[in-house]
């Protein structure tokens, strides 16, 4: 535990010793107003909730989450340095669980610090706050499914670029799972069980119930399976290529 | 402390190590020589753990390396071949994070980091950025992560490469001054080195063993007198 800590503390000290950090929060929190404000119509639907910050959460991961994922491992085999932290004792889970973490405590101050949306919401009416808190969990346990693939795809490579198209493609392919652009391309050949396996998959599925304040055990053992399944993966992946 | 039994690594149909075998005890200083891709650094990666080998054994104190890896990791001190760390860290938060990694704390962390940076003289770039450290710092930095838990056991790939002369002497007194206890395998190009630090020198090429012996038996051997002569001699005329 003393060594995953150690790894995590120096991921997230990493973060902030680059402009990478301020760079993220300032374009998440600019990209969340606009979105919030402008596209999403908040003034003139006239309700007070936040279903059009929360409804595009999906796709500012999309993109947002891989940039921040594309490093974690690329940068280390790129370098060098992964040859340096792997032959300290430290387990692979130990190293891929930090940095997971690491990334993921980042996101989740990002989101938090999107508080003063919350805070304008309540002047202006009177939201279920209850709803808005679980709305924040569970785009906290969607933005953990990003992070964990892109964690995972980003030990396929050494190069940076490769694991944030890798991530952005293989994470709208988890967005779109149960809509008909994806499911259309199984529809034809495979099985009825194997479609309805792929459209239990979405992101958005899951993640519509939670963004409007409804919390669902099954979508949150979801989100936790998907990150257990792709962390173990990156798990597999270090120990194979790292040494490549 | 270290036993490697019929070591092979292929990479695809290139065989990198074929069939090393060698054993080393505490007190001694080995140098592993050879020409470049002669072996030397996938040797020394194998026995960190750090690259799996195709086939052979390779216990460190005791502990077999493809079973028992961390327990072995934690007996040894390992600088990279070209000391490779993190730009964006300094050489204090370095050190802080292989110490707690490590298990280096309190009193014992402090006395540790003070006996590690005199010796190495890092107090002047303690807290500066690493990318902006010259070579020969960044390779101090890695030495000094390599020894700072006082290991019985150190692998430094070129551990003198990109030192000025005063530092490549200071850190070959460092080396000596430690050798009394633990074994130390070093990589390097430098025969002048071996023949002042080392007890004993593997000649390596194309993967195996051509000589292993004490760098006086092989000066003895020459009739100049000179360690680069039965090094040519014996490696076929390569460049080291």
């Amino acid at each position: 535990m003393n060594v995953t800590k150690s790894i995590f503390d120096r991921e997230l000290s990493g973060y902030f010793a680059t402009p990478v950090a301020y760079v993220f929060l300032i374009i998440f929190l600019v990209l969340t107003a606009t979105f919030t404000f402008e596209i999403g119509g908040f003034y003139e639907r006239g309700q007070a909730d936040l279903s059009p910050f929360f409804d595009y959460h999906p796709w500012l991961y999309l993109f947002l989450v891989p940039a921040l994922t594309m490093r974690l491992w690329a940068e280390e085999r790129k370098s060098g340095t992964i040859e340096f932290l792997m032959t300290l004792p430290i387990t692979p889970w130990q190293a891929v669980l930090g940095k997971f973490l690491a990334a993921w405590a980042f996101t989740g101050l990002a989101l938090a610090l999107s508080f003063p949306i919350w805070i304008t919401v309540n002047i202006l009416g009177s939201p279920d706050n209850g709803a808005i808190f679980a709305a924040y969990i569970g785009s906290l346990m969607m933005a953990g499914g990003f992070l964990a693939i892109g964690a995972c795809l980003s030990a396929l490579t050494r190069n940076q670029v490769i694991a944030f198209i890798l991530t952005v493609v293989v994470c709208f392919g988890f967005l779109l799972a149960g809509f008909p652009l994806v499911l259309n391309l199984f529809s034809a050949w495979a099985p009825q069980m194997l479609v309805d396996g792929i459209a239990s998959l979405s992101f958005m599925t899951h993640f519509s119930s939670i963004s409007r304040g409804v919390i669902d055990f099954r979508d949150i053992v979801y989100f936790v399976l998907l990150m257990g399944v792709f962390l173990y993966a990156n798990t597999v992946i270090l120990q194979l290529k790292q040494a490549d | 402390m270290i036993k490697v039994n019929a070591l092979t690594k292929k990479f695809g149909s290139f065989v990198a190590v074929d069939g090393l075998s060698f054993e080393c005890a505490a007190g001694e200083v080995i140098g592993l020589l050879g020409p470049n891709g002669a072996g030397k650094s996938t040797t020394m990666k194998m026995i960190t753990g750090f690259v799996p080998p195709t086939s052979g054994q390779i216990t460190v104190a005791g502990y077999d390396v493809a079973t028992d890896s961390l327990a072995a990791r934690k007996c040894m001190g390992y600088l990279p071949e070209g000391a490779p760390s993190y730009s964006d860290m300094t050489p204090r938060s370095l050190l802080e994070f292989v110490a707690k990694v490590r298990g280096i704390s309190g009193d014992r962390l402090e006395s540790r980091m003070t006996e590690v940076l005199a010796a190495l003289h890092l107090e002047p770039v303690l807290d500066q950025n690493i990318e902006t450290l010259s070579k020969g710092f960044k390779r101090r930095v890695g030495l000094a992560q390599a020894i700072l838990h006082d290991p019985d056991i150190l692998i430094l790939d070129e551990p003198t490469d990109g030192l000025d002369p005063n530092q490549k002497h200071e850190v070959r007194e460092l080396i000596t001054s430690m050798s009394t206890n633990k074994l130390i395998l070093i990589s390097t190009h430098i025969l002048e080195e071996v023949e002042a630090l080392c007890s004993r020198a593997i000649i390596v090429a194309e993967g195996k063993i051509l000589r292993d012996a004490p760098p006086s038996e092989l000066i003895s051997e020459s009739p100049t007198g000179k360690l680069d002569d039965v090094f040519r001699a014996i490696t076929g005329g390569k460049a080291a």
